[in-house]
């Protein structure tokens, strides 16, 4: 890597430090709590636009995948780092070398279960697909719904019984907003590589893309699976950030507005997947009225834009010098 | 990238700047309740008691010196958003003390929040034990399952002579999954025989598959230990399909509209509670008539309750000196034999209240006291 | 046995509902091939309109047939402008732009009317008053039949066979069916589209709006977000019997209703919603036409 390449890594490694220091002494806990789900959904609509919008396969159960990463991880603090955690001391380095690992956990889970939902779901096309993504979705909420050792219907608490002093939580922004940063890096250098353009290929015509040679199924298998993997790192980001988890949260409210996240950005465009997520889930948390109004109008700029521009603020394009080497287009 | 931190942080600039302190002339308290949704009577009577209390004591000049202010924020009757509202309670408003929740899956979500705030937190009406359990802050003003299901169970056995049992409860509530154990437990002990045991989900509106099930084990009585809302349709749905055995609850069914969405179906069923409208008591009866100029209806559990728990916290503020929540909590713990309307109030070593139950009848529409259970 | 037959007395009770539903779906789908995602939102809005219109009337202190049926009228009007508003406004302007547009808005449409209904209506669930009063009025052996399940299966099975006839019997049905095989070719034959796609719009919707009142008499509770999981797994219904045919929504809706009240009263309750998905999972992979649908081939 040359040089100039390091600049902004190492930019971005002291806003990190900057924010996990520094924001507490700033914002109080409730805005701290808005910021970590602004990341959140950053991560969620990303991992969703690489599978909608790029890959062309229109997935609305992504919530699902959430709920999964969420509860398994939640599981596996509660259930085996709780007691790792306590016998590391429980001091910050042990935590920051932890909580990796419950992350990783979610998203793994969630990415067998994206595999298990793509290889017989690909077989559909258009609005059957997005019909049975839908229906996955809600067959994996009421599943877990279904099982008691994480609450089942009363709702999961990051607590474990036999180690109550270790503090399971985990909502260090730099944390979550690193985890953001490096999804996005990771899936906008899967798409903008050389490989990637077959994502691309899959979305604009996908029997000419098999006509060329392309292996399409797999090409759409992968975009669920790195879709799904990272979709429960949010869940589980979700889970330790809030502490208390359940399914409703997850419903299929939430996979819509995941859509919405994707599709006013711009289907094709992660900086636009990243404004609309950031913008759409701080607005109604910092307009205190709004409250009641964010769904209503989430729906009327949904139909708005599809009438009007449908290609959504972005359209294909994309803001950041995020894949400027491999054929996104600029935005002028 | 640039783009979205810029945005936030105007956006944050904005908030922050428009986020003012509250009040310094007052004394400001935090009710979490479900003011909406399907379990908004509990929220808005226990509101209604709150806030009767706290204008009474206002009157009479407040508490160390200053006027007590009560700020409530909805939680729509959903578990996840009570700790939504504990928190901007706790953070945004600085509340110094918690009231609520009524439901106790809500008053376990709203809970970690003020254990970890350290600020006291008293629940009017939850009575699932895990409410307290293990925790330094949070209070209960009423009596807990254990007891409850206690009640009823004996009631069953003792005056109904119901040998065959079915039960019918909400899978998704804390309260009910933990009355119907502590009843299920108390009646095999009874020697009674549990020939059903049917679940629901709060927010269904479909019980004719379960109904038909417990109608055909035959049994002497079923007890739903739901919330007033299912309730209602449940025995709508029961007695359509010819079941005449009475129904039993908890004080999930203390609401006007359980009469109102049961209609005829509810006559004749039984349930416990925390206290009766039409007690002789004379405490008791000044308190309704008040309550009735106040707002024009009879109050019910929850009204009372939630006027007994504003009052015990003014007494702990009154004891403790300070809004300190070390200190409060430790007063609130204290509390000895706190004249409320619901009884006479003492906070034992678990936080909870030791008071008696009573059993109310459904005749005529109305809530009619049948007989009081006390706490040996 | 007797435990059966109750059970499949309510499964086909509680699946007349999903039927109606279910046939506002299959015929937008089969003029359109557009998932009408707010078509639950449309049997919410015929049970609110019910509640408000018998409200206004003075309906609902006492039990009154009339009353009932007036009920059901007004709403069946309300709900099939509504519909037919829907389509002008949100689909039309979109009838050209592919598959994936109009079912970006129609999912746009649905949390709309949701959202709106929780700030029109208030989100507090509102009590259906009682325009009958509910009596067992049947009995062999162990199986009660309620007036009201009485009811809404007549009244579910009259509206589907006015329905059955229109389709079959009118002009219009013989235009919708038209349209429907081969919408350039109708309209080549002088079919007017866009008024045909119109009225099929308001039928389904006034299916809808009569689903609506019947589970406001059945099972009184009504609120905004009623139409949600409805909507859902009437569209499952509409699948599972071959999605664009009308037969096939009805058959698809009694038996999803019937499955769903045997798990529930046989396994458990906590199923009861899961089930419906995992009947569309099922489907969907191995015979995505449902029972009585047509294969489509896809053209390149």
């Amino acid at each position: 890597m040359k040089a100039g390449r390091w600049l902004p890594l190492a930019g971005a490694l002291l806003a990190l430090a900057g924010l996990h220091w520094l924001a507490p002494l700033f914002l109080n806990a409730y805005y701290v709590t808005i910021l970590a789900r602004i990341g959140i959904a950053i991560v969620a609509a990303v991992s969703l636009q690489l599978v909608n919008g790029f890959t062309g396969q229109f997935s609305i159960g992504h919530a699902g995948f959430m709920a999964l990463g969420a509860y398994a991880s939640a599981a596996f603090s509660v259930y085996w780092g709780a007691g790792i955690l306590d016998s590391l001391g429980d001091g910050p380095l042990a935590r920051v070398l932890y909580f990796p690992f419950p992350l990783v956990c979610g998203g793994l889970v969630a990415a067998a279960a994206g595999l298990v939902v793509a290889v017989p779901a690909l077989r559909l096309r258009g609005d059957y697909l997005a019909i049975a993504t839908l229906g996955a979705g809600e067959i994996i909420r009421i599943a877990i719904l279904n099982v008691d050792a994480v609450g089942g219907a009363r709702g999961f608490s990051l607590a474990s019984s036999s180690y109550p002093a270790v503090d399971l939580r985990f909502d260090s922004l730099a944390g979550v907003y690193g985890v953001a940063a490096l999804t996005i890096l990771a899936i906008a250098r899967l798409l903008y590589s050389g490989g990637g353009l077959a994502f691309r290929a899959v979305r604009e015509d996908e029997t000419a893309a098999e006509s060329l040679g392309i292996a399409t199924t797999r090409v759409k298998v992968e975009a669920f699976l790195v879709a799904s993997f990272f979709a429960g790192v949010a869940g589980a980001l979700f889970a330790h950030s809030e502490g208390y988890i359940h399914t409703n949260s997850f419903s299929f409210v939430r996979s819509f507005e995941l859509v919405a996240f994707v599709v006013l950005g711009g289907l094709g465009s992660l900086s636009g997947a990243v404004i609309a997520a950031a913008t759409l889930t701080a607005a109604p948390e910092l307009l205190r009225g709004l409250g009641e109004w964010r769904m209503v109008l989430y729906a009327m700029l949904l139909i708005a834009t599809m009438i009007l521009r449908p290609q959504g603020l972005l359209g294909q394009r994309e803001l950041w010098p995020i894949g400027r080497k491999h054929g996104a287009p600029r935005s002028s | 990238m640039r783009g979205v931190l810029l945005r936030a942080s105007l956006s944050l600039a904005l908030a922050l700047a428009g986020c003012s302190g509250k009040s310094g002339d007052s004394i400001v308290v935090g009710h979490v309740a479900s003011m909406t949704g399907d379990t908004a009577t509990f929220g808005r009577s226990a509101d209604q008691g709150m806030r009767m209390a706290i204008e009474e004591l206002n009157a009479k000049g407040g508490v160390l010196g200053k006027k007590l202010e009560l700020v409530t924020e909805d939680d729509r009757s959903v578990t996840e958003e009570a700790r939504t509202a504990a928190q901007k309670l706790l953070q945004r408003d600085r509340v110094i003390a918690l009231l609520g929740e009524v439901a106790s899956s809500r008053s376990l979500a709203a809970a970690p929040e003020a254990e970890r705030a350290k600020v006291p937190m008293i629940s009017p009406g939850s009575t699932n034990p895990k409410v307290t359990e293990g925790k330094e802050y949070v209070f209960r003003a009423c009596f807990i399952d254990p007891f409850q299901g206690a009640v009823m169970a004996k009631f069953a056995a003792s005056e109904l002579h119901a040998k065959r049992l079915a039960i019918l409860f909400d899978f998704k509530q804390d309260y009910s999954v933990g009355l119907a154990d502590f009843f299920r437990e108390t009646a095999k002990k009874l020697g009674a025989e549990i020939v059903a045991d049917e679940r629901y989900t709060s927010g269904d509106i479909e019980f004719r598959a379960q109904l038909t099930t417990i109608r055909a084990a035959n049994p002497d009585a079923i007890f739903v230990p739901g919330y007033y809302t299912e309730v209602g349709l449940i025995a709508k749905q029961a007695r359509e399909l010819g079941i005449n055995v009475p129904l039993l609850g908890g004080d999930g069914w203390d609401s006007e509209k359980t009469t109102e969405i049961g209609g005829e179906a509810v006559e004749g069923y039984y349930f416990s509670t925390h206290y009766a409208a039409d007690s002789s008591d004379p405490r008791v009866q000044e308190f309704v008539s008040r309550f009735k100029t106040k707002y024009g209806d009879s109050p019910d559990a929850m009204a009372a309750l939630g006027y007994d728990t504003a009052g015990i916290l003014a007494d702990a503020l009154g004891r403790a000196g300070t809004t300190d929540g070390e200190k409060l909590r430790d007063a609130i713990a204290a509390t000895k034999n706190f004249d409320g309307v619901t009884g006479k109030i003492s906070i034992d070593e678990h936080h909870n209240a030791r008071k008696d139950a009573v059993v109310l009848k459904i005749e005529g529409g109305k809530f009619r006291f049948y007989r009081t259970v006390s706490a040996e | 046995m007797d435990n059966l037959l109750q059970q499949l007395l309510n499964g086909v009770t509680w699946g007349s509902i999903y039927a109606l539903i279910a046939l506002g779906y299959t015929m937008v789908y089969g003029v359109l091939r557009l998932i009408n995602f707010a078509h639950g939102e449309v049997y919410m809005i015929g049970a609110m309109s019910g509640f408000y219109v018998a409200r206004a009337l003075g309906l609902g202190s006492e039990p009154s047939v009339g009353g009932l049926v007036l009920v059901l009228g007004a709403s069946m009007v309300i709900c099939g402008l509504l519909g037919a508003t829907i389509e002008r406004v949100a689909y039309r302007p979109l009838r050209s732009a592919g598959r994936l547009a109009p079912l970006i808005t129609a999912i746009g449409v649905s949390l709309f009317l949701q959202n709106a209904g929780q700030l029109v209506f208030g989100a507090d669930p509102k009590f259906f008053p009682q325009l009958l009063r509910s009596r067992e009025v049947f009995r062999a052996g162990q199986v009660a039949v309620s007036n009201i399940q009485l009811t809404v299966l007549v009244t579910a099975l009259l509206l589907m066979g006015a329905l059955e006839f229109i389709v079959q019997r009118t002009r219009f049905g013989r235009a919708m069916r038209a349209v429907a095989y081969d919408a350039p070719a109708a309209a080549l034959m002088g079919v007017p589209v866009d008024r045909v796609i119109s009225g099929t719009f308001v039928l389904g919707s006034m299916l809808a709006a009569a689903a609506g009142i019947l589970v406001g008499l059945s099972n009184p509770k009504i609120e905004p977000l009623m139409g949600l999981m409805p909507g859902l797994k009437a569209f499952v219904a509409a699948v599972l019997g071959g999605i664009g045919s009308v037969p096939g929504a009805m058959i698809g809706g009694l038996l999803l209703g019937v499955i769903e009240t045997l798990v529930t009263g046989y396994l458990s309750s906590t199923y009861r919603d899961a089930i419906a998905f995992v009947i569309l999972v099922l489907i969907l992979l191995y015979r995505p036409t449902g029972l009585f649908g047509a294969p489509q081939t896809e053209k390149v």
